[in-house]
């Protein structure tokens, strides 16, 4: 969390104010969409990957640097669309049960959660917007 | 100090320190954490009922799923995983010093069922099931593998095929249900169960197959038992003449149905249940869970349930309902007399422990007991071998050290638990002090 400048802080700024007012996507945005995407996470996908991001052993993958989740956004998003089955492996372990399509979930719910994923467990990794979610699920429908 | 074996005497008395007289007699039944590392330390990191030893038997061989013991007390292992490209280990005691010295290894299909009976191994892939010959010497001809069942469903969820053996040429195997709780799309919030469960037609039971025919597919095989979502724990029980399973009840009821179950709820629900099968039983699943709390079968909030509606008259009540989510992937029927009278006829079961109850503390991680009589369970359950996670913190995290997963009981009546996380195999044994 580096990047983080909460609001209040920035509201303290008074040069900062207008600029945080406006909602620009900048560092807060960062901020406010991996607490929301805690929540989603907490929601849809803890129970499975666990609070930790470990997963389960044999079973559940980890969300912990793996080339999905630190990779290709549009593959990432499109595990959490149209879920995950087949044999993975990563690390050496292999992992073949089923991930759920997640496509009922709204497209900032899913630049949320991810952009949380990315941005937890040791994670780092640029956001995922609502927007890329978006035209990623739009160019499913072709 | 009366749970204490006096061998731990020096070890606990050197913990205690200036804190002696919290370790006196007066200490609550629960013995304090320290107590238990130092019974731990001395007892291969289990924690056991007073009188009880454990001793690392075998370790470091990956996921060892279920084990058999051999007359000769020869223990073979099933591996999940591959050991030097081999995935069924021979472990031998050969120095009598209740260890093996003497490893080696066949076979290269993972898998988890094995079991020995009658001058054969048999052992399961995930889809089928293999035998092998016992020679003269008691030793398997691992190089002349014969398949007795073939072809058996498999599609990436509860495809462990555990077996079991009846003592008339009978061979048992659990066909687990791909999927949690037969929704059209398995685990999407919002999609319905079908009703009638076609998965039923080929899975979600036991199938009863001959022992001694070669390469029987599902038409050769009869469909013992149904409405069971996943087996891993399953075995013959020679007092009751009777098959016993474990079934893993289902996952998720918060996540999918947030608004009628909370994340407590769905922690404790449903009960991982035993059932005593007999042909053609019926379970339930998955339109019915067990709910250990209203002792009731409750219909399934996919089929229309609200979390109280209770259904499923045709189908069988447990015979033990325990804690929900704690994995059952073992059962044994004690028949030895090393240890006490108490244990014996009774069942272990071994817990591989929880992932589905999180965000609350997961549990299991652990072997159990519950005294049978007249093939009846004749108290409740208790927990017999604790602390294969490390640690309560290992417990509630679900970052276990050990994850315990088969048991077997041995010539001498001692009994085998393997563990398929590190590979870890214990020798359990009862000396009475
Ligand atoms: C029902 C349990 C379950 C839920 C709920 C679930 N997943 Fe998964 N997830 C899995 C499984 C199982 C796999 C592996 C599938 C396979 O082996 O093909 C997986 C794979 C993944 C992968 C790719 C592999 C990896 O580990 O990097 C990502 C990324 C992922 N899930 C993210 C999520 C996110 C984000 C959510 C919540 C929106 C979520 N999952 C919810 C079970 C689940």
């Amino acid at each position: 969390m580096r990047l983080y400048i909460s609001k209040a802080a920035l509201l303290a700024m008074p040069g900062l104010v207008g600029f945080a007012l406006t909602g620009s996507y900048r560092q807060g945005g960062l901020t406010d969409s991996i607490e929301r995407g805690k929540k989603v996470y907490a929601e849809q996908c803890l129970s499975c990957h666990q609070v930790d991001g470990g997963g389960v052993p044999h079973m559940i993958p980890p969300l912990i640097k793996t080339k999905w989740v630190l990779g290709d956004k549009a593959t990432l998003v499109n595990t959490v669309l149209l879920g995950l089955n087949g044999e993975i492996e990563i690390d050496g372990n292999t992992f073949h049960n089923v991930m759920a399509p997640h496509s009922e979930l709204s497209d900032l719910q899913i630049a949320d959660v991810l952009t949380f994923v990315r941005n937890s467990f040791g994670n780092k990794a640029k956001a995922v917007t609502a927007a890329e979610v978006k035209k990623i699920r739009a160019n499913l429908k072709h | 100090m009366k749970n204490l074996n006096p061998r731990y005497l020096y070890l606990i008395a050197a913990l205690c320190g200036n804190a002696m007289l919290a370790c006196g007699e007066d200490s609550t039944r629960v013995a304090p954490a320290f107590v238990n590392e130092a019974r731990a330390a001395l007892s291969g990191g289990l924690v056991l009922p007073e009188g009880f030893q454990a001793a690392v038997f075998a370790d470091g061989l990956g996921a060892a799923r279920h084990l058999a013991v051999n007359n000769n007390g020869d223990v073979y292992v099933k591996l999940a995983s591959r050991k030097n490209g081999q995935t069924i280990i021979r472990l031998r005691d050969a120095k009598h010093e209740g260890r093996a010295s003497d490893i080696s290894g066949f076979a290269n299909y993972k898998g988890t069922g094995i079991a020995i009976k009658n001058g054969y191994l048999y052992a399961s892939s995930d889809e089928d099931i293999y035998r092998y010959k016992l020679d003269a010497q008691n030793n398997v001809i691992s190089d002349k593998p014969e398949i007795v069942v073939k072809g058996l469903l498999s599609r990436g969820e509860h495809e462990a095929k555990a077996i079991a053996l009846d003592d008339d040429g009978n061979l048992y195997v659990n066909i687990g249900a791909y999927s949690n709780a037969c929704q059209v799309v398995d685990r999407k919030k919002g999609s319905p169960g079908m009703n009638p469960c076609p998965i039923l037609d080929s899975a979600g039971g036991i199938w009863q197959f001959k022992t001694a025919k070669l390469n029987q597919t599902y038409g050769d095989g009869v469909r013992y038992a149904t409405g069971l979502r996943n087996v891993v724990g399953i075995r013959w029980n020679t007092a009751t003449h009777s098959l016993f399973v474990m079934q893993h009840g289902r996952d998720q009821l918060h996540d999918l149905f947030p608004d009628l179950y909370d994340s407590k709820q769905s922690a404790e629900l449903p009960a991982e249940c035993m059932y005593e099968l007999h042909k053609g039983s019926n379970c339930g699943w998955p339109y019915i869970y067990y709910d250990q709390f209203r002792h009731a079968k409750i219909l399934a909030p996919e089929f229309g349930g609200d979390g109280k509606k209770t259904a499923g008259g045709d189908a069988q009540d447990p015979v033990v309902a325990f804690p929900g989510h704690m994995a059952p992937n073992d059962l044994l029927f004690y028949s030895g007399s090393q240890f006490p009278a108490k244990y014996r006829n009774g069942a272990f079961i071994a817990f591989h422990g929880s992932w589905n109850r999180a965000p609350e503390p997961q549990k299991g991680y652990l072997v159990a007991f519950v005294p049978f009589k007249d093939g009846k369970p004749s108290g409740e359950w208790e927990v017999f071998a604790d602390n294969f996670s490390g640690s309560p913190e290992q417990t509630a995290s679900g970052r276990a050290d050990h994850r315990p997963c088969g048991l077997a009981e041995g010539p001498d009546g001692s009994i085998y638990v393997c563990d398929d996380n590190k590979g870890t195999v214990w020798k359990i044994t009862y000396s009475g002090k």
